[in-house]
């Protein structure tokens, strides 16, 4: 079971694919489908091992993710 | 169990807008950093911008505060305008290394040298993004730009400029750091020392300096993830890390 | 009110305190180095900042974010500064940031000369910087004008957001006459004034009303920028201001403005009495340029003008020409490079004139 969750706000990837990189856990990866800018937008590709550690809204430079944790 | 949130869109930029920056490009990153700072101080919406020319300006209206655009270079004298009139806002320069280190070297040595009462913010990518990948005082030696396209020569266009360690040459500035954003460890810093920049100027110290080595990678003509190993193994040796002045911490 | 004997430089720096000025930022230049020793040592009494600017590049941006937060703000350089200003002065003009600037004009091109001149004209009322922009333009012959030209600039620029520019020269700077001082503002005043402009400055707002200085525009918002700019400046045929002395039956016309206008003043009266009808029309303000006091004259009864400035080549006799359109000759009496005009060089050119028209 999954102790966090990532909410992926996809007009605003851009691909970089930094949060893909630094996810510690892998749960992050370069989706198929593209946003209206033509960008492949990142998706959870393996949600149910997100922590909530939060790297990826950090790292990510357009503010497109978002993250949840239990608490 | 419930989920909370625990990273969320700073206000400090314009909800559901999407920026103008290039992918990857970590003016992003600091733009969002600035007003999770300010968002954690409660202080929004006394934040001022002063912001400088070149890809910066595409952050005009992407973040939330009050900002004036400046003359390229001239950040630092817009900011000494406001700051002196306005004391009790929370000043920031927005500053490539264009802007800040070539045509705006004066302003920000003597802003620097008054102990001007903001914060500079300094985006270091070795390059000029807007105008289409010119040389910067920062370009590395070796490294190939629209107008050094045999790349870099010491013999001709000098060597790459240390503006933290000139800077720290002078003795009014309170606190100067190097950060970088190529990493989550480096976003954190870099989020801390704008925090710690902001902590200073709200408790009145001077002129504060954090000095961000970043990426370009449309001009450096590499993918995202390549610019970051290149922030590794070329930017930061030649531009290291680490706090050059905390005078807060030397009082302590 | 009593009268006290002052120095134009300042004159100008004590009308500017008591209009409300609490920011000043400036450079050394010879010959208006009185304005900024004076804010030094002025403002800090009255709770204003002054700050020597490193440069006039930097001057002049410290008055454009000075000038963002409201408060009111001033500089004063000479010529080759206010060259140096320029591109802050289009700031503020697109902007719409209402800074005010004093050239005290000294001789030129470039470094010219420290001693007094009039060169700087075309660029004051043109072209004080790139794009076309205009600014309001008072042109003070006395010291007494110059304060009370100052003291209004703060309103004029506020009024219209736009930058105010007054054109001295090294004569009024330096010379000492008796001047009636106005009315200082009381420190509540002043705070009204720059709370009054509270939702245009770069401070306090939270983000659905935040304020953005722009001396450009991203994307495709300059033109429209450009079109309000425009139709603000037609507002101004209100503004315009002349002086119009001994006109009624002139047949000779002197053209002069500022410290020229003085001397062509009592070149008017020795004209007279040597029994040649003269009269001077002096623009007050040179922009807005009173074209109709020129245009509207009597041609079949004025024969000649002449033209009066210690700028060579002559600057102001564009507008003069331009208002006249050929309706009758206009010849120039000129000095430049930091040489001054004098009664006697008018009257020589004045005679000549009217020996070839009358």
């Amino acid at each position: 079971m999954a102790k966090g969750k990532v909410e992926i706000r996809a007009e605003s990837c851009k691909s970089c694919g930094y949060c893909v990189k630094f996810c510690p856990k892998g749960v992050l990866a370069i989706g198929e489908d593209v946003n209206q800018k033509g960008y492949q937008y990142v998706v959870a590709a393996k949600p149910e091992e997100c922590t909530g550690c939060a790297t990826c809204g950090q790292v990510c430079p357009d503010a497109a993710i978002e993250v949840y944790r239990e608490m | 169990m419930a989920m909370e949130k625990v990273y969320r869109r700073t206000t400090g930029i314009v909800k559901d807008m999407v920026s103008g920056f290039c992918p990857g490009c970590m003016h992003g990153t600091v733009h969002k950093l600035i007003g999770e700072v300010a968002d954690e101080m409660g202080r929004a919406n006394d934040l001022i911008r002063a912001e400088g020319i070149g890809c910066c300006g595409l952050g005009q209206k992407y973040v939330t505060h009050d900002s004036a655009i400046c003359l390229h270079g001239r950040a630092c004298a817009a900011a000494t305008g406001i700051k002196r009139n306005e004391p009790d806002s929370l000043v920031y320069t927005y500053q490539g290394d264009g802007d800040l280190a070539s045509i705006g070297l004066g302003e920000t040595m003597l802003a620097a040298n008054r102990g001007e009462n903001f914060t500079v913010i300094f985006i270091n990518n070795g390059i000029y993004g807007m105008t289409g990948g010119q040389m910067a005082p920062t370009t590395l030696l070796g490294m190939k730009s629209t107008t050094t396209p045999k790349g870099r020569i010491a013999e001709e266009h000098g060597y790459p400029i240390h503006m933290s360690e000139i800077i720290d040459q002078l003795i009014a500035p309170y606190y100067i750091e190097r950060t970088t954003c190529a990493d989550p460890a480096g976003v954190r810093k870099t989020k801390a020392a704008i925090r710690k920049a902001f902590e200073y100027q709200a408790a009145g110290k001077g002129f504060t300096f954090v000095e961000i080595v970043t990426s370009c990678p449309t001009n450096w003509g590499l993918d995202p993830i390549s610019a970051l190993d290149f922030i590794k193994e070329k930017m930061l040796p030649e531009y290291p890390l680490g706090v050059l002045r905390d005078k807060g911490a030397e009082e302590v | 009110m009593a009268r006290i004997f002052m120095k134009g430089c300042e004159a100008i720096a004590e009308a500017a305190v008591r209009a409300g000025c609490r920011f000043f930022a400036g450079y050394p230049i010879t010959p208006q180095n009185e304005i900024p020793e004076y804010m030094a040592r002025r403002l800090p009494e009255v709770g204003g900042v002054f700050v020597q600017g490193e440069s006039e590049i930097a001057s002049v941006n410290m008055l454009y974010g000075a000038s963002s937060t409201g408060t009111r703000s001033m500089s004063s350089s000479s010529s080759t500064g206010i060259s140096l200003y320029s591109e802050g002065i289009a700031a503020c003009a697109s902007a719409r940031l209402p800074a005010v600037y004093v050239n005290v004009m000294r001789g030129g091109p470039a470094l010219g000369a420290i001693q007094p001149a009039q060169q700087d004209y075309l660029q004051a009322t043109k072209a004080s910087g790139n794009g076309g922009f205009r600014m309001i333009v008072q042109a003070p012959s006395t010291v007494q004008e110059c304060v009370d030209m100052v003291y209004e600039a703060f309103d004029l620029a506020e009024r219209d957001d736009n930058p105010v520019l007054i054109l001295a020269d090294g004569v009024l700077g330096t010379m000492m006459e008796p001047v009636e001082l106005p009315e200082m503002k009381s420190d509540e005043e002043v705070k009204a004034l720059k709370q009054a402009r509270r939702h245009k400055s770069v401070c306090g707002h939270p983000a659905e009303e935040r304020v953005l200085a722009e001396p450009g525009s991203v994307g495709t918002g300059q033109e429209a920028r450009n079109i309000a700019a425009a139709e603000m400046y037609k507002t101004w045929d209100k503004d315009v201001k002349v002086e119009e002395f001994m006109t009624d039956d002139a047949e000779l016309i002197l053209a002069a403005y500022g410290i020229s206008a003085r001397i062509a003043k009592t070149a008017v009266k020795a004209l007279r009495e040597q029994g040649i009808k003269a009269g001077l029309i002096r623009p007050v303000r040179v922009s807005p340029f009173p074209y109709d006091a020129f245009g509207s004259l009597d041609f079949g009864r004025v024969k000649g003008i002449l033209d009066i400035e210690m700028s060579i080549p002559a600057q102001m006799v564009w507008d003069v020409e331009y208002a006249v359109r050929g309706r009758c000759p206009i010849r120039e009496c000129l000095r430049s490079g930091g040489q001054l005009m004098t009664k006697e060089k008018v009257m020589e050119e004045a005679l000549k004139l009217a020996e070839e028209v009358l």
